[in-house]
């Protein structure tokens, strides 16, 4: 199944979806590495607020190049998702804190997180790794930047317009099913079958 | 007068924006053909964003991938080539100029000071150089940026010696199993074996440098190379680790002799961003790049 979502996704919308199916997403869509991941969550134990709401919004795992043009705007160079399973050891309690809508990124996340999604309904989408000009081409506007400064252009929170954002493969739906997880456990029966004739 | 390092110094800097933007021709390539015969949607369709993706990136000269990588160059200097240690402060240059203008991403993060935003380390390692001495009047330079995603999954272990190739290859199929959907494949997979624990790193990472399909001049390291490639095919990752498509395009290895005692083997893999460009400078400041 297909799917053309805008932000902020509805709980219901999301629950239909299941893995193996394709999203688009239009929309708010805030990028966020190790870094930022680990500043919102301190900010939010301190009882502060970070800068951006992610509630319900697509949170894309991804360092983007990004550049000033001759207006002093930034506009994106490339934007493609960088490796989610960084991300597995406080994502899920990131989810349970902020409550992003779909979470976007590459090599898929593991069981912390798909139990997260289920319980907060959120889905996590791939986005074809390394396919950092398709993404840039659907990112329509760069809406902010904040802890630039601190975390240097790959880490920063960039706050994203985007429309028609995808294809996004969903590979961890909101009922528990996490399709890279059942991968992983297939290249390993096939690496015991391997090591068994080599 | 010609200034050699200004040359130097352009020539990194356009084999930077080169390997950022523009696959080799056999990758390219051995994408276009693994999104004709793959069959499954999900596979298929990562290759054809993959495929559509690389000729955005040749047309207007963007870097294919977000990650432009931590910048390293494999560098052979003649004996009669003018300059020597001036090299390396041209191509330290060159990634600083890459960085500004492709644009590459900054990726030097010190562990104390953050992003230095310009890729070039604060404490003279990065970028990383592999200096050879060779004959001649010429200075031959490839540049290799790699991706962190696609580091992570490398691996080295200092197998039983006892194990003998066994070991080597039970290793080889273990590292690429470990990095299973982690590291955007299609792989391609480097392989040094021998030297000790920090040589065979480097030549795995060189291995990657040859050509897609060429196999090594020595028939009984070119046999294994194939054997493994079938086999590692059957570990069935897939475009993207999605099970549909080729895992892995290519097994290159490199042999240097071992201590009685030990058997280092490094993996150094790569995504399908498999990314190097290469020129030779001669002493008169002509550059001839390789065919790309
Ligand atoms: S693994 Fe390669 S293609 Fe994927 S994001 Fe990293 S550098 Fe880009």
């Amino acid at each position: 199944m297909e799917y053309h979502l805008t932000t902020p996704l509805p709980p219901e919308e999301l629950k239909k979806i299941k893995i193996g199916d394709v999203v688009y997403i239009t929309g708010t869509v805030v990028t966020a590495r190790d870094e930022a991941h680990l500043k919102a969550l301190e900010l939010h134990k301190e009882g502060k607020q970070p800068p951006v709401d992610f509630k319900g919004i697509g949170l894309f795992h991804c360092g983007p190049v990004m550049k000033k043009n001759e207006q002093g705007e930034w506009t994106v160079v490339a934007a493609g998702p960088t490796t989610s399973a960084r991300m597995e050891i406080f994502q899920d309690e990131f989810i349970k804190t902020f409550q992003p809508g779909i979470i976007i990124g590459k090599g898929g996340m593991g069981a912390r997180t798909t139990k997260a999604c289920q319980e907060e309904t959120c889905i996590y989408g791939y986005f074809t790794g390394g396919a950092a000009l398709l993404a840039a081409d659907r990112i329509k506007k760069v809406k902010d930047v904040f802890w630039y400064e601190e975390l240097g252009m790959p880490e920063s929170l960039w706050l994203f317009d985007v429309e028609n954002f995808g294809p996004l493969t969903i590979t961890i739906d909101t009922h528990g099913g996490n399709m890279t997880e059942k991968r992983i456990k297939k290249i390993e029966e096939n690496k015991d079958k391997i090591l068994q004739n080599l | 007068m010609m200034d050699i390092a200004q040359v130097v110094e352009d020539t990194a800097a356009k084999l930077l924006e080169i390997s950022a933007t523009k696959l080799p021709s056999e990758v390219k390539e051995a994408l276009i053909q693994d999104e004709k015969d793959t069959e499954g949607s999900l596979g298929k369709s990562q290759l054809k964003a993959i495929n559509e993706n690389v000729i955005l990136a040749e047309t207007f000269t963007k870097p294919m991938c977000q990650d432009t990588g931590l910048v390293s160059f494999f560098v052979k200097i003649g004996d009669k080539f003018p300059i020597k240690s001036e090299v390396k402060t041209a191509l330290i240059k060159a990634t600083e100029k890459a960085t500004e203008k492709v644009p590459l991403r900054p990726n030097a993060v010190d562990m104390f000071e953050g992003n230095t935003k310009n890729n070039v380390g604060l404490r003279g390692y990065v970028p990383w150089f592999y200096f050879d001495l060779v004959e001649g009047d010429k200075c031959e330079i490839i540049a290799m940026p790699k991706g962190g995603g696609s580091s992570n999954v490398g691996k080295m272990k200092m197998v039983p010696p006892g194990k003998g190739i066994k070991g080597v290859k039970e290793f080889v199929v273990e590292a690429v199993a470990a990095a299973g959907p982690l590291a955007c494949p299609p792989y391609t997979v480097g392989v040094g074996v021998g030297g000790g624990e920090d040589m065979c790193m480097n030549l795995a990472k060189k291995a990657l440098l040859r050509p897609l399909y060429q196999y090594h001049e020595d028939e009984n390291i070119a046999s294994i190379e194939k054997e493994l490639k079938d086999i590692l095919n059957k570990l069935e990752i897939g475009a993207m680790g999605l099970g549909e498509g080729t895992s892995v395009f290519d097994v290159h290895m490199e042999f240097a002799a071992r201590h009685p005692a030990s058997l280092p083997v490094g993996v150094v893999i790569s995504c399908w961003a498999l990314r190097h460009a290469g020129a030779t400078i001669d002493r008169e400041g002509n550059v001839e790049w390789h065919p790309h």
